[in-house]
């Protein structure tokens, strides 16, 4: 079994899933060699073989370049796998190439058990494993689900990789995150709004518990894009990442990328309709119940204290 | 300016699931039914162009058995122009790469300039379709954005990378775009246009027609994880509720201290 590994790096940074990948490869075993469009003052912690392109020459996001780049690695190495994490670089670059080589591609991996990917379905609440046809496969894993338990290190022999290709699309540049009033990263408790508050006006009921509480209130990405709650109370993989003492997660069905943000805190109570809802899987506490029926008794129980 | 937007129907995320009677799906049995999360940015951003002015004419197709004629009608009533069916009762068990085949096959000579999905179906999420489709078209394909802005031919785009992040990038059309959340605010139809809807072409075509992709994948089995257990699950009524979470959070935290 032959693994390449496809690195991200982005402004300057090789990005932090290199430790996915690193994990996987112990996980499957046999060889693996890896691949990035970066640069050599930045090189990932990784002792093998790398094939480099400069990403000053190629671009960062030039999705046709690096299908080109990464076909002609594939060609020299002829790997029977190759690795993504399940990112913005991965999703839109692993359909490319998995097209092209006539390779299964399996998205979002969570697991391997012999030799066959697992995946999730409807929000988590199935899984499902995958049986590959083709002579090879284009995986994408889920962040965070084969981490290593100590940080990778080492530095790879590096070897260079050029081409001279053309994209349609063409990159502009980046924008930094918004920078906002609220840093949820340094708050003790937080209680966090889901789409279950469904309506604007329930976010009071939450900023009250909140308060009650001593602590900030947060939210789910659809309550921040319904424009609910502002973009810098957003908890999750797009939003902050959080690690409170309390983490209340009310009408919050515990989508992987909102568990990416806040699933470190150190005790989580979850409110839910739903007894099934995939937050359980996390929260020390799930209390199933209707929010709008339950916060404004708990609240004012606090407040009478 | 001609446009195609793909939609699935899928189920409401807070059904209760059963895994089919083969094992190779969910039971779709009693399933309340809606149109895909990340797809009603696809129809609205459509709509937006339409709206924009110019000669716009937007195709709204869907692959699926008969009740998927629900979806197309809920886009048809945001204002797609005219909507096709690709009547398949096996669409649950096919890969992204049939999938992307077929719409690609029904796409190819028809002239599209925008081809517009979302990023991911909320039950399968594979995230692959939209970037498959521009593939076999061989079209500029961009994911997962969440900015738009059409001048001429020429398109401008944001797509949100992890932390926040955005890139900004240009492609010229013809081009495939898929769509994340956050791109716009998808409308509700009004009841006009739900009635207006119901006049509006809805072709129904065979897969036969149109499937060419040989699976490369299949579903091996699904399955309820393990629940990872530990947590304690709270019942009752709300006042109680209220005490004995009180009473954890004294206990287990240092909050209320
Ligand atoms: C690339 C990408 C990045 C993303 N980034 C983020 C991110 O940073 N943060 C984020 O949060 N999401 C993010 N998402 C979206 C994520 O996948 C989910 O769609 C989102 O987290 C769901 O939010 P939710 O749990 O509030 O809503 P839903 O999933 O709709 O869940 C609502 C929950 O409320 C419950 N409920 C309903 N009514 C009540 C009631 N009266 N009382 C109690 N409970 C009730 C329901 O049972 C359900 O569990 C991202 C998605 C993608 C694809």
């Amino acid at each position: 079994m032959k693994s390449l590994l496809v690195a991200e790096y982005r402004d300057g940074k090789v990005l932090g899933s290199i430790g996915d990948l690193l994990g996987f490869a112990a996980r499957v075993g046999g060889d693996h060699v890896m691949f990035m469009v970066g640069s050599e003052a930045a090189l990932p912690p990784y002792t093998g073989k790398l094939y480099l392109a400069d990403a000053a020459a190629h671009g960062e996001y030039r999705p046709g370049v690096h299908k080109q780049l990464l076909l002609a690695v594939i060609e020299k190495e002829q790997p029977d796998l190759v690795v993504f994490s399940h990112s913005s670089y991965g999703w839109d670059l692993a359909p490319r190439v998995a097209c092209v080589l006539g390779f299964a591609q399996v998205s979002e991996v969570v697991d391997y058990v012999d030799n066959t990917p697992v995946v999730p379905v409807c929000n988590a609440k199935l899984r499902r494993t995958v049986a590959v046809k083709s002579k090879g496969a284009v995986l994408t894993l889920q962040a965070g689900a084969f981490g290593l338990s100590e940080p990778p290190s080492g530095s790879p022999s590096v070897e260079k990789v050029q081409i001279d290709g053309a994209d349609r699309v063409e990159f502009l540049g980046y924008e930094a995150a918004e920078a906002g009033g609220i840093d949820l990263s340094k708050a003790e408790v937080i209680v966090s709004a889901g789409r279950g508050i469904g309506k604007a006006e329930n976010i009071s009921l939450i900023a009250d518990l909140a308060k009650a509480l001593g602590g900030e209130y947060g939210a789910s990405r659809p309550v921040v894009d319904s424009e609910w709650a502002e973009h810098d109370r957003q908890v999750g993989t797009t939003g902050q990442t959080v690690a409170p003492k309390l983490y209340v997660a009310c009408g919050i069905s515990g989508a992987i990328q909102h568990l990416a943000g806040m699933k470190k805190s150190d005790f989580i109570i979850a409110i839910n309709t739903d007894r099934d809802a995939p937050i359980g899987d996390v929260a020390d506490v799930l209390a199933v119940a209707d929010l709008t029926k339950l916060v404004p008794v708990l609240v004012e129980k606090l407040n009478a204290r | 300016m001609k446009i195609l937007v793909c939609i699935k129907q899928v189920p409401d995320m807070e059904s209760k699931f059963k895994v089919a009677a083969d094992g190779r799906w969910y039971d779709t049995a009693d399933l309340a039914w809606r149109l895909n999360e990340y797809d009603e940015y696809a129809v609205e951003q459509a709509v937006l162009v339409k709206e924009q002015g110019g000669d716009t004419d937007i195709t709204v197709l869907s692959i699926g058995p008969d009740k998927v004629k629900e979806a197309i009608k809920k886009a048809l009533a945001m204002g797609c122009d005219r909507g096709v069916q690709v009547v398949d009762n096996e669409v649950s068990q096919r890969e992204p790469l049939e999938i992307a085949g077929i719409i690609s096959r029904f796409a190819k000579d028809k002239g599209f300039d925008l081809i517009l999905t979302g990023m991911q179906s909320q039950d399968r999420g594979s995230a692959q379709v939209g970037i498959l489709v521009a593939e076999m078209l061989d079209m500029a394909g961009v994911s997962t954005v969440v900015g738009f802005s059409l001048a001429g031919a020429k398109l401008e785009l944001k797509r949100e990378l992890e932390g926040g992040v955005k890139a900004r990038v240009a492609v010229t059309l013809p081009a495939v775009v898929t769509c994340q959340l956050g791109l716009n605010t998808p409308r509700y139809p009004t009841l006009p246009n739900i009635m207006k809807a119901k006049k509006k072409e809805l072709l129904s075509l065979p897969v036969s027609d149109l499937l060419q992709a040989e699976p490369r994948q299949q579903t091996a089995k699904v399955y309820f994880p393990e629940k990872k257990g530990g947590g304690l699950i709270l019942e009752g009524e709300p006042a109680e509720l209220a005490d004995r979470l009180i009473q954890i959070i004294k206990e287990k935290t240092a909050v209320l201290a």
